[in-house]
Formats: C-alpha cells, structure tokens, sequence
C-alpha cells in the first residue's frame, strides 16, 4: 500500500491540498478565508483530475505533423475537464465575493457567527 | 424516429438563448418571454412523453456527429420526459402564482434579472433530466446552483444575503465532492458517458479490481447530491433559505431544484452505476438510515417553528428524508415511491410557499401564527391551497400524498429488514405533520377576535388564483386517479 | 418534572410552542451566545433556551468534529488513491478506445491540431456550451447584487472608482497593453492549431481591459466598453455559440451533413466550426473579467 501510495505521490498530494482547503473552510469564521479554502478545494480536484491525464514519457495531446498514432500522446480529456472546471471555479468565486461585499455593507463584519447573531437579534427585534 | 426526439434540445438551446435574450429585454417583456418558454417546454415535453410512451424503449441522442462513448448526449424516456413536464408546468405556476410578491420584493431593481435566473434554472433541470454524462451533470449542476443563489439573493434583504451564503457554501461543497467522485470513476473506468459506465462498473465489481476508488467514487457523488438536495445532517440551510426567499423562489428552489438533484442521482444508480453495484455496495443502506432520521428530525423542528414559511422549509427537509427513504429500501417499488413522491412534493410545496405567501401578505406581513388568526376568510383561495397541500402533506385521502404513503409502505413489505421501522416510521411522521399542518389550518379558519381583515377580491389576484388552483387541481386530480401516473412510473423506471 | 394541563399544551401547540422537549428543566440564569456578544434572549422560552443550549454545544465541540471530519476524509480518500492505477502508466484504464479516438483520429473529424480544442468544442460541446452560460450566470448573478443598490452607495462607490494613477504606471501600460491584447487575440485564433483557445485567450484579453481601466480609468475604456456595448457583445456570442451548436447537434443527431467543413487541419482558417466558436468564448471570457472587474470596483459597468 505504501509503495502504490509513493507511486501515486501527486494525488496524495492533491488529496492533502484538498483537506487543507476543508479545513479552512470549516474551521474559519471568517467568510473570505471561507472563500479560499473552497478554491483551494476546487485547485486540488483539478489537480487530482490533471493527474489522470498524465502518460510517462509522452506529449502534450497537440498533433506534431502528420503523427496521429495515439500511444505518442497525453489523453486530452481530462485537461478539456479541468478548463471546464476552472472556468465554473472562477464565476462560482466571483459570486461568492459579491455575497460577501453585499454582507458586509449590511452587517459591517465578515466573520459569519457575528453576522449570524445579528441576524438573529434583527429577527427577535422585529416582532 | 419521429422528429420530436429533438424537442429536449430545442427545449434546452431554447431556455438558454431566452436567459441570455431576457438579460437585454425590459421587465415586462422579460417576464413575458420567460413564460412563453416555459409553456412551450413544457407542451413539446408533453407531446415527446406521448411520442416515447408510445415507443416503449429509450432513446439516445448524439449530441453532435459522435455516439457514445465520445461525444455528449441525452437520453429520452418515458419517465424523463414526464419529470420534464411536471418540472416546467409547476415551475410556470410558481412565476406566475408569486407575481405580486415578485412585484414587492424586487422593487424596481431590473426585474428581468429575475427571469433570466428563472430560465437558467429551468435549462439547468432539463439538462440534469436527461443528460447521460456524468460531467454534463456537474456542469449543468453549477449553473443550477448559480441560478438558484440569484433567485434567492435577488430579495436584497440581510437574511436572505446570509441565507444565500450559506446555501452557496454547502451547494459547493456538494459539488466539489460530486466532481471529486466524478474524477475517481473516470480513472478507473476512463469513461463519462454512462452505458460504459454502467458497463465496466459492473466488471470491475464482478473481478474485485479497484474497490475502494469505486466505493468512493460513488460515495462521494451520493454524499454530494446528497448536500444538494438537504438530506438530514445537511438540511441546516434549508430553514433560512426557503424561510426569506421570495415566494415563487421558495417555491422553486424546494419543488423543482432539489428534485432535480435527487432525479440526478436516481439517474447515476440506474444508468451509471447499476442498481446491483450500487445496492451491492450498501451505500443505500446509509441513505435510507439518514432518510428516516430526517422524517423524524425535519417534522420535530417544524413544530417548534412558529415562523409560518420556515415550518414549510423545514417540512421540505422532512420529505426529502421520504424520498431518500424509498431510494434506501428498493430499486423497484421503493424508487417507484421514491419517484412518486418527488411528483407529490414538486407540486404540494410550492402551492404551500405561495399559499403562505398570500396569507401573510393577508394579515399584514407577519409570519407568525398568532397574526395569521383567521386568514383564510380574507383570502379564500390561498386559504384553499394551503389547505389542500397541508392535507397532501398529512396524507388524507383524495390527495396524492396518500397515495405516496401507500407506496412507500408496500415497498416496506418487500424487505424484511425495513419493514418495521419503515411502518413505524412512517406512523410517527404522519402524526407529526398533522401537528403541525392541522394546527395551521385550525388557525386560518378560527375566528378573529379582532375585526377580520377586508377580503381580498379574487379579481386582484387572478394570477395567484390560477396557480393555486391548478396546483390543488392537480394534487387532488393525480390523488384521485393515480393508477396511471404509477404505471408509467413503473414502466419508465423499467427502461431505465 | 412539572405537570401541563391539555389546555395549556393545546395552546401552546396552536400558537407554534409546542415541543417535544417540555419535559426539559427550565434554564433560568441569563446567557451569552457567542463569544463577545452579550445577547439576551427576552422571551425566556424553553425551547428557545433548548436551542441556544443545543448551539453553545454545537460551538464548543464544531472545531473537533471539523478537524476529525477532516482527518477522516483525508484517511478515507488515501485508501482509495492506494488503489488506483500507477500514475503515468500507459496502460491505466483511463486512456482507453475514448482517448485513442480523441488522439487518433480527432485531427481528422474536428480539423483541430490541438486536440483539447477538438474535445472540448466538438466531441463534448454540449458541456462547454453549458459552461460559457457558467459565466453568464454568474456575470448576472453578481450584476445584481453588486449593482448600485441606492444612489448613496453608488456616489460612495465611484468614489472609490476615482484612482490617483502614477505617470510610470501609464507609460509602462502604454507599452504593454497593445502587446497583452494582441497575444490574447493570437491564443484566441490558434486554439485549433496550438495551445490556448477561447477561455485562455478571454482571459488574456480581460487581464488587458482591466489593466487599462486601473491605469486610465474607466472614463478612457468607455469610449469602446460601456455597458451598451458589453450587453451587445455577451449577447450576441452567446447566441451565435447556441445556436451553431445547436445546428450542429441536430446535424448530428439526425445524421445530416454540416455545411462547415474540417478544411485542411493546421491551416488558420480550418476545423469548421472550433474557430468562430472560441473567438465567441473568448469574447464572452473577456467581457466577464473585466465586468467583474468593473462591477466590483464602481457597482456598475
């Protein structure tokens, strides 16, 4: 297990990224620092997913002249994945920070339990 | 083949070219536009559903010059297709039933924004209705939730920011586990399309190779979608999210969107990973154990709940426990219930977030109950549609929630080992909701002992009225006869 | 344990009190819910205090359950990695009949040399067609809530808008945006022919904009961006990409021939459709960066 485990280095490594992603996302209360560790999240699933498509010993899937004999290439797929998923990553970001500025013109404070009480007196108050 | 095989496509390239349309339009035309479409999605459903009843078989469409396993597609049956309807009739009701409270929640902010996101949902579950790639899903997944957050946070008030952070942060957890588990899968099996999904999946289980990344994978994709749609230990956003959205996003988002995401994954087990690998590895066993806790759990908070909109949201948590419930107990009669009771809450819980809507709105804007004392005699036809879904809920008979608690109470019988707690289960959540639906409707049909709030003419709500009409209308017509609606269920589930 | 009578537990229950947690001792000392909050609950329900009791729990033990979750997942996600095929091994099932068709014979089908490109905007165009609208979800989504809500927060946001630009800066731009723009159009042009393609010439393209606007102003970009002209160009890409696509996928699902052929791969004007649909992308790529962009710093575009 442990040698299959060094052999596939980059998706442990991807696997660890990925936890420090979750980590901060559950462990911090403030929202920004929630917003990273989600994008550190997504860079280690695109991480794990560009590994797939890595062969020993061979090129980048882009035709080199008229050599189209498949066992000379990279499998395509998984980088055509990945840009997908960036792209997603990069509007899902983009969403989250606008939330965020909206928030804190509302409450003057990023950190979510803060904002949560103060939601929650608002709601108490009005009745 | 008949040429109405092409109707998911235009329907899907349709709603799409109408969100990006709607975005330069004016409020009205906007709004327009958006109905129009969905109307329109909703007939060539219609007529397609005719068309693949009739076939008996499902079809594969190519997205493009390439079959499976290289290009992207769809796949068309019965059942598909009949969800599709459901889908765009109930989301259309919900535009047009919370078009007076759109009108105050939105002020005179760009208003067509609204139906741009409307339409962007309304592609997005189509997608997920009848993509046969597993990536597609994950791509049409983030533009539902990107959708969904801008029909929540469109009511710029401060709860509902905060009710849609915190919807976006669970919603991308679920989706980043979802493509996590996507990823797994294709590096064991190097295919996204899922009849050779299907196919090697079914090998691999057979020769014992990769066991751990296949029992993940799946895991990853069920917890996933699981998160999504608001299983129990993660049903914490829903309270909020329903409980301060506008009502027609209410309605929306805890009718069609989360039954989108569980058809999704009802989709995965049947065509991607195969009912015998699936129910081979016991993850449904899980399913079914955080199913019955949420009936239970989602039923005791809404009794606490004496906020109106947030007892119906925490209800919805209490029947997506009943769907994952009838998922856990059988591929056949159980996913039947499963399936019939996403029907049964797609067109109930929009009916109630739009009844209560009307209601409050009635009795001056609070949500409360004590304030609600009589409501219905201001507003006879919410007053109506509220109660119809509240008994649908309950289970009376002549409404399709009867019907649901028969299903999923004959799927008990065929396992021995859920049988009893199914039943019991079953009997204790039954009496919950009626604690907490009956005392609700007890409290619109009590006198005030103030004077009574002036009714509120039908005439200036004919938009509500229809809505709420044909959403009761439809509730007790399937409750009544439903023997047709099971059997394509049941036929639908066999081509699948 | 205190006795209720049915009157009582009726009443509560209409008025949305009733719980199943009455049996519950009554909490009678005031509370503090979060850290520095002092926060008095005024009605001193019973299941109120349940519930705040239930948080204070909640709050005292959510750092240990998240860092075991955390060291669950990642113990659960090692036992899979363990078993799955060597990296960078040939024969991993992975790379299977797909890639071979993707490799081998996508230069011929698609005419596109780069066969990402080929992937990405023929075999798998639905996804990518889903995912532009990614990014017009999300441009809308942030245009609504970001939009100047009132007129106050709009003055107090093109206050911040108005940015003291250093005479270095603006010389050094002056240099570099022309070159930045015209790479970004060079990725955009050869996605089929080399790397690069629609969303990393897009981006290129939108670093650009928005490089001009910090060192400009926004005053300068409007001569040729404004928000007219940003709604006409996401506008019409995006048709333009749906409906090709939508040609082409009915082309193909009823197995008719495309009027766009793959021409002769490796030449500029070749591989049909791939080429006017990443310069569409691209477009939309750069019109969402620097919307973004804008939307963030002046509440409008």
């Amino acid at each position: 297990m442990l040698q299959t485990l060094w052999e596939n280095r980059i998706q442990c490594v991807a696997v660890l990224i990925f936890a420090v992603g979750f980590s901060t996302l559950l462990l911090h209360r403030n929202l920004v620092k929630k917003i990273i560790g989600l994008n550190i999240m997504d860079t280690a699933a695109y991480l794990f997913l560009t590994s797939i498509g890595y062969i020993r010993g061979r090129l980048a899937p882009i035709i080199v002249g008229t050599d189209t004999d498949p066992s000379h290439y990279a499998n395509p797929l998984p980088a055509g994945l990945v840009l997908t998923g960036i792209v997603v990553s990069v509007s899902v970001t983009a969403l989250m920070l606008a939330l965020t500025i909206r928030l804190y013109d509302q409450y003057h404070t990023l950190n979510l339990d803060e904002i949560y009480y103060m939601a929650l007196r608002e709601q108490e108050g009005g009745q | 083949m008949s040429f109405s095989v092409n109707f998911p496509l235009f329907c899907i390239v349709g709603s799409l070219l109408t969100a990006v349309v709607s975005s330069v339009l004016g409020d009205r035309w906007a709004r327009r536009v958006c109905m129009a479409m969905v109307s329109v999605v909703a007939v060539l459903n219609g007529v397609l559903l005719g068309y693949l009843t009739g076939l008996g078989r499902s079809v594969s469409y190519t997205m493009g010059h390439y079959p499976h396993p290289w290009g992207n597609e769809l796949t068309l049956d019965s059942l598909e297709a009949l969800v599709s309807v459901v889908f765009s009739l109930v989301l259309l009701l919900c535009l047009l039933g919370g078009k007076a409270q759109l009108q105050r929640d939105l002020g005179d902010r760009k208003r067509n924004l609204y139906y741009v996101m409307a339409a962007l949902v309304q592609t997005s579950l189509l997608a997920l209705v009848y993509t046969n790639d597993v990536f597609t899903g994950y791509v049409f997944i983030e533009i539902c939730t990107i959708a969904s957050c801008g029909l929540l946070m469109i009511r710029q008030i401060g709860r509902t920011t905060l009710a849609s952070v915190r919807y976006m942060i669970f919603s991308l957890i679920g989706s980043g586990l979802f493509m996590l588990g996507v990823v797994f899968l294709y590096n064991i099996t190097g295919h996204l399309l899922m009849p050779e999904l299907k196919q090697t999946l079914a090998d691999l289980w057979q020769s014992g190779l990769y066991r751990a990344p296949l029992l993940t994978g799946m895991s990853l994709i069920t917890i996933g979608l699981a998160i999504k749609s608001g299983l129990f230990p993660f049903h914490f956003w829903m309270p909020d999210t329903y409980g301060y959205a506008t009502p027609s996003s209410a309605g929306i988002l805890s009718g069609l969107v989360s039954k989108g995401y569980i058809f999704l994954l009802l989709k995965l087990i049947f065509r991607a990973f195969g009912t015998q690998v699936f129910y081979g590895a016991g993850i449904h066993h899980i399913l079914y154990l955080l199913g019955v806790i949420g009936m239970v759990v989602g039923s005791v908070s809404a009794i606490r709940e004496d906020d109106i909109f947030r007892m119906v949201a925490y209800s919805s948590a209490a029947q997506i426990g009943y769907i994952y419930m009838g998922i856990g107990i059988s591929p056949d009669l159980g996913v039947t219930a499963a399936v019939y009771h996403i029907l049964t809450h797609a067109i109930t819980k929009p009916a109630l977030f739009l009844a209560s809507a009307q209601l409050t709105d009635g009795a001056g804007g609070s949500k409360r109950f004590r304030e609600l004392q009589g409501a219905a005699y201001s507003n006879w036809v919410a007053g109506l549609g509220f109660s119809v879904g509240a008994l649908s809920m309950i289970g009376l008979p002549f409404t399709m929630g009867l019907i649901a608690k028969y299903l999923f109470a004959r799927a008990a019988f065929q396992s021995e080992l859920k049988m009893i707690p199914t039943l019991v289960v079953l009997g204790i959540s039954t009496v919950l909701n009626t604690l907490y639906f009956a005392r609700t409707i007890l409290r619109l049909y009590n006198r005030p002992k103030r004077k009574l709030a002036k009714p509120c003419p039908v005439r200036r709500q004919i938009p509500y009225a229809v809505s709420a009409l044909v959403l009761s209308g439809m509730n007790l017509l399937l409750g009544i006869v439903a023997q047709p609606l099971i059997s394509m269920i049941e036929q639908g589930l066999k081509q699948f | 344990m205190k006795k209720h009578n049915w009157k009582q537990i009726l009443r509560q229950w209409d008025e949305g009190r009733f719980d199943l947690t009455m049996a519950l001792p009554e909490q009678t000392e005031p509370d503090h819910a979060g850290p520095d909050l002092p926060y008095r609950w005024d009605r001193r329900d019973r299941v109120r205090a349940l519930e705040r009791r239930e948080l204070r729990l909640f709050e005292r033990m959510y750092p240990w359950l998240s860092a075991l979750l955390c060291v669950v997942i990642v113990l659960w996600l090692f036992w899979a990695v363990a078993e799955l095929p060597a990296f960078g091994d040939p024969q991993a099932p992975a790379h299977n009949q797909v890639m071979e068709r993707y490799v081998g014979r996508g230069t011929q089908e698609t005419g596109a040399v780069n066969t990402v490109a080929g992937v990405i905007l023929d075999y798998r165009a639905f996804d990518t067609l889903g995912e532009s609208h990614v990014l017009f979800a999300a441009a809308t989504a942030v245009l609504v809530l970001l939009m100047a809500a009132g007129k106050e927060d709009g003055e107090y946001r093109r206050e911040l808008a108005i940015m003291h630009t250093e005479s270095i800066l603006r010389n050094t731009v002056r240099v570099i945006v022309p070159v930045v723009l015209l790479f970004g159009l060079y990725v955009m042009f050869n996605g089929h022919l080399g790397p690069g393609g629609g969303f990393s010439g897009g981006a290129v393209l939108g670093a650009g904009l928005i490089l001009y606007a910090i060192s400009f102003g926004f005053d300068a970009i409007e001569r040729f961006l404004n928000f007219r002209s940003y709604r006409a160009t996401v506008l019409v890409s995006l048709c333009f990409y749906s409906l090709a696509k939508c040609y082409a996928f009915f082309c193909g699902a009823n197995h008719l021939p495309v009027i766009f052929s793959a021409g002769t791969p490796g030449r500029i004007f070749s591989a049909g459709l791939i080429l006017p649909l990443n310069l569409a992308v691209g477009l939309i790529v750069a019109c969402t960066m620097y919307g973004f962009y804008s939307v963030f710093k002046r509440g409008r575009i």
